[in-house]
């Protein structure tokens, strides 16, 4: 299922109602930042996790407060658990950081479009994530790992608003590591303590190492940073097409139904929230939008 | 027992730095005649804020770290440049004052190009010295826009 990336999931596909959330209890939980954290999640009464493409999200309900949707950060090899990272943002989000293991919540999906990861085969590929953008971006990340021999040259690049901002850091720490990527991490702003480096993500990319027309981009972060990111990549070569984005909208019924996430001509839960820049590009200069 | 040999570092040559790449040969050696090689270690500062601002600085290795200071609170890096990228333009504009602290992340070897002899040049040549200013705003530029978008917290909110 994981290789067969950027087919959306049909509404309800994974349960009887798109409304009705399953039970997953909360089995470990990863304190991140200091209002981030990462839940893994296993389902209640034995059922198994369904599968998921990379990029896709649920709808995360904490009984008594609400739901959100929240991307899958986990790795989509695993059909034994479901892992997700919340940052604190609202009333929701909040209560959600607060679950502790042991304790219930309702999860619905998956939903929406994956990363065409296939795409990018026998290509360089640049991924960009800036702050909670990498979460979307891990299974993306664990599944062409997995498959590391089907792409060309890899690089990562990874900004936060600070050191202390980091999320995911072990995997960060061990993808450093890894002979067959090359990984930039750099931060808005730091103390004397930070020896790395110091800028906008936009900064680090004549220091990556790929052939633009023969390049798959795939960014996920704040709207402006996509935005700049795509701009730059597409100013050295990298074909618009092949630049690919995750938008994040006000997504209330993950199903293309109630129109809260509506972009343009869009809805961001049924038709995103992976984009392919070239199609989405006019739209971020639209102000109203 | 023999050791290995020791190797001097290769000298520094401003003809060799990127940003100097596909300019004039005559106006590269005239805007670079007495470049002095500086190499500083991890912690070293490069120039302070309020300084005069003499040089222009081309970075081959390393990392430099343009900080704010404030009283009683911890610096804050604001900005790290490394190899291949260029350093400060106060030299240019008055009061040719250093509007940063530049400190060295780690072992860093740079050329510092005198501010006078490059404004020399560039009365020498003014064509060379408009392409050369050419190559000078897009840094100022992405700098600039690096400020912008901090100011914007776009990670925070």
């Amino acid at each position: 299922m994981a290789s067969e990336t950027h087919s959306a999931t049909s509404a309800g596909s994974a349960t009887e109602s798109p409304f009705t959330p399953e039970p997953y209890v909360v089995e470990r939980r990863v304190v991140e930042t200091a209002d981030t954290v990462t839940m893994v999640l296993k389902p209640a009464g034995g059922r198994g996790v369904p599968a998921f493409l990379p990029g896709q999200f649920n709808m995360v309900y904490r009984f008594g407060v609400g739901e959100v949707p929240i991307s899958i950060s986990g790795d989509p090899n695993r059909p034994d658990e479901l892992v997700h990272t919340v940052r604190s943002a609202g009333k929701i989000s909040d209560a959600l950081t607060k679950t502790l293991p042991g304790e219930t919540l309702g999860v619905r999906g998956p939903y929406g479009v994956g990363w065409p990861l296939q795409r990018a085969e026998h290509q360089d590929v640049v991924i960009v994530a800036g702050g909670l953008g990498l979460p979307p971006l891990r299974p993306l990340l664990y599944e062409l790992l997995a498959h590391r021999d089907r792409y060309e040259r890899v690089e990562i690049i990874y900004g936060a608003r600070s050191p202390k901002d980091l999320v995911h850091y072990e995997d960060v720490q061990k993808w450093r590591t890894r002979g067959d990527l090359r990984l930039q991490v750099t931060v808005d702003a730091a103390g004397r303590e930070w020896y790395g480096d110091v800028g906008l993500v936009t900064a680090r990319i004549p220091d990556a190492r790929f052939d633009p027309p023969r390049t798959v981009a795939f960014l996920c972060g704040p709207e402006i940073m996509m935005r700049l990111t795509a701009q730059a990549l597409s100013t050295l070569g990298v074909p618009e097409a092949s630049i690919w984005l995750s938008m994040e909208r006000n997504m209330k019924c993950a199903v293309g139904l109630c129109g809260h996430c509506q972009w343009g001509p869009a809805f961001v839960c049924r038709d995103g929230p992976v984009f392919r820049y070239a199609d989405v590009k006019r739209m971020f200069s639209v102000r109203e939008l | 027992m023999s050791g290995a040999p020791v190797h001097a570092p290769p000298v520094l040559r401003v003809a060799d730095h990127p940003f100097f790449h596909g300019l004039d040969e005559r106006f590269v050696q005239l805007a670079g005649s007495g470049a002095t090689e500086r190499s500083f270690e991890a912690g070293d500062m490069l120039f302070l804020e309020g300084d005069i601002a003499s040089e222009f600085w081309l970075v081959f290795q390393g990392k430099v770290a343009l900080e704010i200071a404030q009283p009683d609170r911890p610096h804050v890096t604001i900005q790290t440049v490394g190899s291949g990228d260029v350093l400060g333009w106060s030299w240019l504009v008055p009061p040719h004052r250093w509007r940063f602290d530049a400190r060295a992340v780690k072992a860093t070897r740079t050329l510092a190009l005198d501010a006078k002899t490059l404004k020399d040049a560039f009365e020498a040549r003014p064509e060379d010295g408009y392409r050369f200013l050419l190559r000078l705003l897009p840094v100022i530029g992405d700098r600039l826009e690096n400020a912008r978008v901090q100011i914007l917290d776009i990670h925070g909110v």
